[in-house]
């Protein structure tokens, strides 16, 4: 009796959870299908015009009316950037968590400590002499300075860290015996043993990835470089012209689009690899 | 399979030392167990001979070549871990198969070797699975496969053993016992558990403190333990401990409580008066209308047997395993037959070996053991 009650009170309080979330994208669904001027007259209908579903594809294939960049290219760019970003902060962090925690080399402790520093200096903070940097480079403009000094972090690093203490000592002496030298442990034992960490560290970068907006709007002035984000964001910096809202809900949806899927397609690791601890 | 020699053999972890100038000689096909409490460095002296650690000072010398600069893929030893350390993605054939591959052996002499290893072990079925679906029994097998499959000079165990519940405990110990002699393994054995160290040595190393006590078979050990710590550590329950002196001329010892009791075999050496720890163990004492009197405060009765702890008349603790049910009362009378004796030095704790040493055909190496 209670048990049934208690029931349907969690199911209503989910339903009202669901709401809750879906309702902004169902706004934006629906905002995308209505003339440029609805929003502005304040008008939103929550029903979609089923006639004008077409903007979707035609901002993919042309993008926003007056720009030349269409929605896949830059679709694309964000998706190249949130890739390189995840694929090198893990290649990166894996490979110098592995020196961290299993060589004995002088200074191990510093070269731990300055990684964990850089935690307390996000790119927002350094963003003038990062700046600098890549210019002296002549990085600017570029797809490696679009992604490089996003790779650089310790947060993926300490994560591994701590995945990679609680390997058991004998596991790694068990490998040394059977004639694992280094580079055969890390490939048959560390990669398949920390695959679940590997995969949640990369939906969160992918993610992470994905919403960049200020390092790319810095360091990217060239328009085949825009991300999705810059994209959208444009859209609102048109001076006197009335900023095209219907077009930017279309692009906004387009732009969830990606790491949703990536999420969902690794959802069984994601939750996998950060509860359980695999011995 | 080969034989090992350890030469000197120490090992410190800045100024603490774990180990002291161990020697050890192991013969082809023998397997030696080290036994002792935790601590006593007994898992530096197996890790020192796996390569896992570098010595402070001594050798490691198997097969006539040594090997103390080597690592420990190029020792070719195998080494059973007390929680197994098996690769979790891998299935069990790819878990026993691993060494080997990077070996670069045949695919199929490989087949062919993990399928000879998992039928003895009796894995057949399991090849396929992963260690997490697997009991600690069989989790325990394949940890033995992965060693066997290799073919080592040497094989090493890290109180396999410690993981397992009881039952499994004694059937594993057997069958381990049973491979190394169907197979003749050179094999070095490390265990907290005397049962184990009885049973399943050809000598046993009984280490204190980072030292070797006593190196010698099971039963030597048994029967003339070097000092009062072997003697109290083999055997359960314990070995009776009990204060005495030297009785003048040196033929019989005066416990501190009852009376003279006089050696079976032989005169100790030393002035009259020397301080002496006489033990006995517990099934040889005697319930004896006659002896001294040994007040019983519990009473564990095990069935076939019956064990009774209690105090003689000076306060010295004492305990009697009997056949058959203990009998009433709370007083009881005992006496301490004096071929069960065992003498010990009181100060050094050490055996003492009666006078006319040579005669018996162990004394002499009960003395330098």
């Amino acid at each position: 009796m209670t048990r049934t009650r208690t029931d349907w009170l969690a199911h209503i309080v989910l339903g009202l959870g669901v709401i809750l979330f879906a309702f902004p994208v169902w706004l934006i669904f629906a905002g995308a299908t209505q003339d440029a001027g609805a929003i502005n007259r304040g008008d939103l209908s929550l029903l979609p015009r089923l006639s004008h579903l077409g903007i979707f594809l035609s901002v993919l294939r042309h993008g926003a009316a007056d720009s030349k960049i269409p929605v896949w290219h830059m679709l694309m760019i964000s998706a190249l950037m949130a890739l390189g970003i995840a694929i090198g902060k893990i290649v990166i962090s894996f490979i110098s968590a592995y020196a961290v925690v299993f060589f004995r080399f002088p200074f191990r402790r510093i070269a731990f400590w300055t990684i964990f520093i850089t935690l307390m200096l996000p790119v927002e903070v350094r963003i003038i002499p990062t700046y600098a940097v890549m210019a002296n480079f002549g990085m600017i403009n570029s797809f490696a300075g679009l992604t490089v000094p996003l790779i650089a972090s310790a947060t993926a690093t300490l994560l591994f860290r701590q995945v990679f203490i609680a390997i058991p000592d004998e596991l790694v002496e068990a490998a040394r015996m059977d004639g694992a030298g280094p580079i055969r442990f890390l490939r048959d034992i560390l990669v398949p043993v920390s695959a679940a960490n590997i995969a949640a560290l990369f939906v969160i970068l992918f993610v992470y990835g994905w919403n960049q907006y200020l390092w790319p709007l810095l360091v990217a002035t060239d328009p085949r470089l825009d991300t999705i984000v810059i994209g959208i964001v444009q859209l609102i910096d048109t001076g006197s012209i009335l900023t095209p809202w219907n077009t930017m809900m279309a692009m906004s949806l387009l732009a969830i689009i990606p790491p949703v899927v990536v999420v969902v397609a690794m959802q069984r690791w994601f939750v996998k690899g950060l509860t359980e601890v695999e011995k | 399979m080969a034989s090992l020699e350890l030469r000197g053999l120490a090992k410190s972890f800045g100024a603490q030392t774990v180990l002291e100038r161990i020697d050890l000689t192991l013969g082809d096909g023998e397997m030696v167990v080290i036994v002792g409490a935790s601590g006593c460095g007994k898992s530096t002296l197996l890790r020192l001979v796996a390569g896992l650690e570098h010595p402070s000072a001594g050798a490691v010398i198997l097969d006539g070549r040594d090997v103390t600069g080597r690592d420990p893929a190029e020792r070719d030893i195998a080494m059973v871990f007390q929680n197994y350390a098996l690769y979790p993605h891998m299935s069990v054939f790819e878990n026993m198969a691993y060494g080997l591959r990077i070996r670069r052996l045949p695919r199929a002499e490989i087949r062919k070797r993990v399928d000879e290893a998992a039928a003895m072990l009796g894995l057949e079925a399991l090849l396929s699975r992963k260690p997490r679906a697997l009991s600690g029994g069989q989790r325990q097998r394949v940890a033995m496969g992965r060693a066997i499959v290799r073919e080592p000079k040497l094989f090493l165990f890290d109180e396999p053993l410690s993981n397992l519940d009881a039952k499994l405990r004694v059937q594993m110990r057997a069958e381990i016992r049973r491979l190394q002699r169907r197979f003749g393994i050179t094999s070095l054995y490390v265990t907290h558990d005397q049962v184990e160290a009885m049973t399943l040595g050809d000598r046993l190393v009984v280490m204190r403190a980072g030292r070797a006590a006593q190196v010698a078979t099971p039963m030597e050990v048994f029967a003339h333990p070097a000092d009062t710590y072997v003697a109290g550590f083999i055997g359960a329950p314990a070995m009776n401990f009990l204060p005495a002196r030297l009785g003048a001329g040196g033929g019989a010892a005066l416990p501190a409580s009852g009376p003279a009791i006089p050696f079976a075999d032989g005169r100790r050496p030393g002035p009259e008066g020397r301080g002496l720890i006489l033990g006995i163990r517990p099934e040889h004492v005697l319930l004896d209308a006659g002896g001294m009197a040994f007040a019983v405060d519990l009473v564990e009765p095990l069935g076939s047997e019956t064990l009774l702890h209690g105090r003689l008349a000076d306060g010295t603790g004492l305990v009697v395993k009997m056949a058959g049910v203990a009998p009433s009362g709370e007083l009881l009378r005992v006496t301490l037959p004096s071929a069960e004796l065992h003498v010990f030095d009181a100060e050094s704790g050490r055996r003492l070996a009666p006078e006319n040493a040579g005669t018996g055909p162990l004394a002499g190496l009960v003395a330098t053991g």
